[in-house]
């Protein structure tokens, strides 16, 4: 799984390791100071180097996913993961050309860049396209990976591993208060 | 453990190590049986078993090459995952939620109950409840099935109260946290639940009952096992007789073994059993063994299922706790002035937020979607199980054109709904969603049935040897050493989770195996 700490650590590639890259593009971005993850990161800035996508490709595939997933709240931080993704599944020749071929497909929807059209322009456009090969490979890598990592957990309220923690037990398995208590015969008590 | 040499035929082989295979192998060996238990996967433990969801379901889930055909929605979502069900040792056991509910009367006479529905292949069971009550008795005396024995129920969680107080204001009156397989208190050996909300991940405090930790262990202890992991299993041979003698299956290595057997019992779940049955064609048996009525493989039975989420002012954090918190059993009774035959459980369910995203909506995107996925901590969910009617054309076949890693045909499964189970699912779903109104839901959606974990009926009992596969032990009508010890022998499907019925019948069957190899009928 893809952590924090990852996001925080992507930006330590070499000057002599980016030569063998085919391109050197990156995508950076800032976490809010006083957000979960901006608490929880252990740096606030945050860099990821890509290996096969160009800059504006990359730039395609994160607003891409903002479109597929639209988080307002969510940093970009989060959606980076899905690019990284599709840069390692862009290794593949014929990957990266259906890649470029489907962003050139979505710049030509929206009469323009696709990065700077509208919600709506861009939705719509995602709509013609949506069951094309890549932007479903797109949607795939979102459903697996915008929501699987520590991240998105602690974005979206979901705490995780329990094992390692007790349990909920005596962590608030049943603390909702807003409801009354289901009768002891329905729902008996944890046993002394 | 047993070392049992590969020409030695007087030992009974067992396929597969789940809720049948599992019990059965250990109940014989409790009586002095020797077994050679052939599981196809690896084993874990507790202390391997990950709170991880897609780590999880790549370590325990059966995830060999199947297709699908069909009109169900599971063709168009996951057209290679027909099924969530296991390949580790324990078997599915490793994954259920622990639901553990007997079938009613009437639901072992479907046919006499429900009457001629136009394109249901229904039928009565060769027993009734009767038959299967002590044995009922005894399965949930080994699980530990809360509610029944003097154990205690277990406490609800979040998610419960939420399902409680809805359908307390709908006026049901059957709502309780269940009986399920998971201690609510220490007992035999195994800690009380810790509320951990990773029941489908292997319990990693072992309070759920699996035969990985229970049965399997405990049939080691009399020194009849012989347990062989990694052991897939291609084909099943027979002698001159109509009687089986050996099985062939591929190890570890990837070599292919061939061990002699007295008594042969399939228990591969209701894909892998009658596709391994289709496999094993002779000149004997051209149409695959035990399959003069044709039957082998038709049936396929999955529940009709869906879930009802529900989003709230408030947070629920429905992930905290057991998977399956609570039961509604109001709508089980047939009562066809609903509109339907049969009847439906809800039971609470819960996905972690990976595997939320994954089956809430599949294949959804947007803005609607996102706003499911922003109000996670806030959304309680039920699942519905319900009895599917039994169709011939709903079922396992090889699949010629595709193979598997050994290049064996893949099994394609091929299902439609019925008339009747689309008419229960929208009750379900309509009711569903009443009870998360009457707590006051902001907004209600309604989930597809995901991967089938319930799999059934696919080498159904019948009295008659042309209406199915085996007689009321799991014996095949055609092959008297060859038994069906999974849920391919359920006859009809019922509207309970089948675990306990597949332990109680499995208790049952071996019985009456090692009763007829006293007699040296077997």
């Amino acid at each position: 799984m893809t952590t924090i700490a990852h996001a925080g650590t992507l930006c330590v590639e070499s000057a002599a390791r980016r030569d063998f890259l085919r391109s050197s593009s990156r995508l950076t971005g800032v976490l809010v100071a006083h957000s979960v993850l901006g608490l929880l990161a252990p740096t606030l800035s945050w860099a990821l180097e890509l290996k096969h996508l160009a800059q504006t490709e990359a730039d395609c595939v994160l607003i891409l996913a903002k479109t597929l997933y639209p988080h307002k709240e969510l940093p970009d931080a989060v959606y980076a993961l899905v690019v990284k993704d599709v840069d390692d599944y862009a290794t593949d020749g014929a990957a990266l050309l259906s890649a470029q071929a489907s962003i050139h497909s979505l710049n030509a929807r929206v009469g323009g860049q696709f990065t700077q059209a509208s919600d709506g322009q861009r939705r719509q456009a995602v709509t013609q396209l949506i069951d094309s090969s890549f932007v479903q490979k797109v949607r795939g890598i979102c459903i697996t990976t915008l929501y699987n990592n520590e991240m998105a957990f602690a974005h979206f309220g979901y705490e995780g591993d329990a094992f390692s923690k007790g349990g909920y037990l005596l962590r608030g398995f049943s603390d909702v208060s807003w409801l009354p208590n289901p009768p002891p015969d329905v729902s008996p008590p944890f046993p002394a | 453990m047993a070392v049992i040499a590969q020409d030695d035929d007087s030992a009974v082989i067992v396929i597969g190590s789940g809720a049948g295979g599992g019990t059965l192998a250990n109940e014989l060996c409790q009586k002095g049986v020797k077994v050679v238990l052939l599981e196809a996967g690896e084993r874990q433990s507790s202390a391997t078993f990950i709170n991880d969801e897609w780590r999880s379901f790549k370590q325990l889930a059966w995830s060999d090459l199947r297709t699908t055909s069909g009109s169900w929605r599971i063709a168009r979502d996951f057209p290679n995952l027909p099924a969530w069900i296991c390949k580790t040792v324990g078997g599915t056991t490793t994954h259920w939620a622990g639901a553990s509910l007997r079938f009613h009367a009437a639901e072992f006479r479907a046919r006499s109950t429900y009457g001629a529905i136009h394109g249901a292949n229904l039928l009565d069971w060769p027993l009734a409840l009767e038959d299967l009550e002590p044995f009922y008795s005894r399965a949930e005396s080994k699980m530990g099935v809360t509610r029944t024995s003097g154990i205690p129920g277990l406490p609800g969680n979040n998610n419960f109260k939420v399902m409680y107080n809805g359908a307390v204001k709908v006026g049901y009156k059957n709502c309780h946290t269940g009986r399920m397989a998971i201690n609510s208190r220490a007992r035999a050996g195994r800690g009380p639940c810790m509320q951990l909300g990773f029941c489908f991940q292997g319990c990693k405090s072992g309070a759920k009952w699996s035969t990985l930790y229970t049965e399997i262990p405990a049939a080691e202890a009399t020194g009849n096992l012989d347990l062989r992991t990694r052991a897939h299993v291609v084909r099943i041979e027979h002698g001159a007789a109509n009687k089986v003698s050996a099985v062939v299956y591929i190890d570890a290595q990837g070599q292919e073994q061939r061990q002699r057997a007295r008594v042969v019992c399939v228990a591969g779940n209701s894909i892998e059993t009658p596709r391994l049955l289709l496999l094993s064609t002779s000149t004997r048996f051209p149409d695959g063994l035990a399959n003069s009525s044709g039957q082998v493989g038709r049936n396929y039975m999955r529940h009709t299922t869906g879930s009802v989420y529900a989003y709230f002012k408030e947070p629920v954090h429905f992930y905290r706790g057991t998977v399956m918190a609570g039961v509604i059993t109001d709508e089980v009774p047939n009562n066809p002035k609903r509109g339907f035959v049969g009847g439906y459980e809800m039971e609470t369910l819960s996905l972690g937020l990976p595997f939320y995203a994954a089956f809430a909506n599949p294949g959804a995107w947007g803005p609607e979607f996102a706003r499911l996925m922003d109000h996670y901590r806030y959304t309680a969910g039920m699942w519905i199980v319900g009895e599917d009617m039994p169709q011939e054309r709903n079922q396992v076949t090889l699949n010629h054109k595709v193979k598997d890693q050994f290049g064996v045909p893949v099994p394609n499964v091929h299902y439609d709904d019925h008339a009747n189970d689309v008419s229960m699912r929208s009750h379900a779903y309509q009711q569903g969603e009443a009870i998360y109104r009457a707590v006051g839901a902001i907004d209600v959606i309604r989930t597809p049935p995901y991967p089938s974990t319930h799999n059934l009926g696919t080498c159904r009992m019948s009295e008659r040897a042309r209406d199915g596969v085996c007689n009321k032990h799991g014996q095949t009508h055609d092959v008297p050493n060859l038994f069906i010890s999974d849920g391919s022998q359920f006859t009809s499907g019922g509207a309970a989770n089948p675990t306990l019925t597949i332990v109680t019948l499995a208790m049952r069957q071996a019985e009456y195996i090692s009763q007829e190899m006293s007699r040296r009928e077997l």
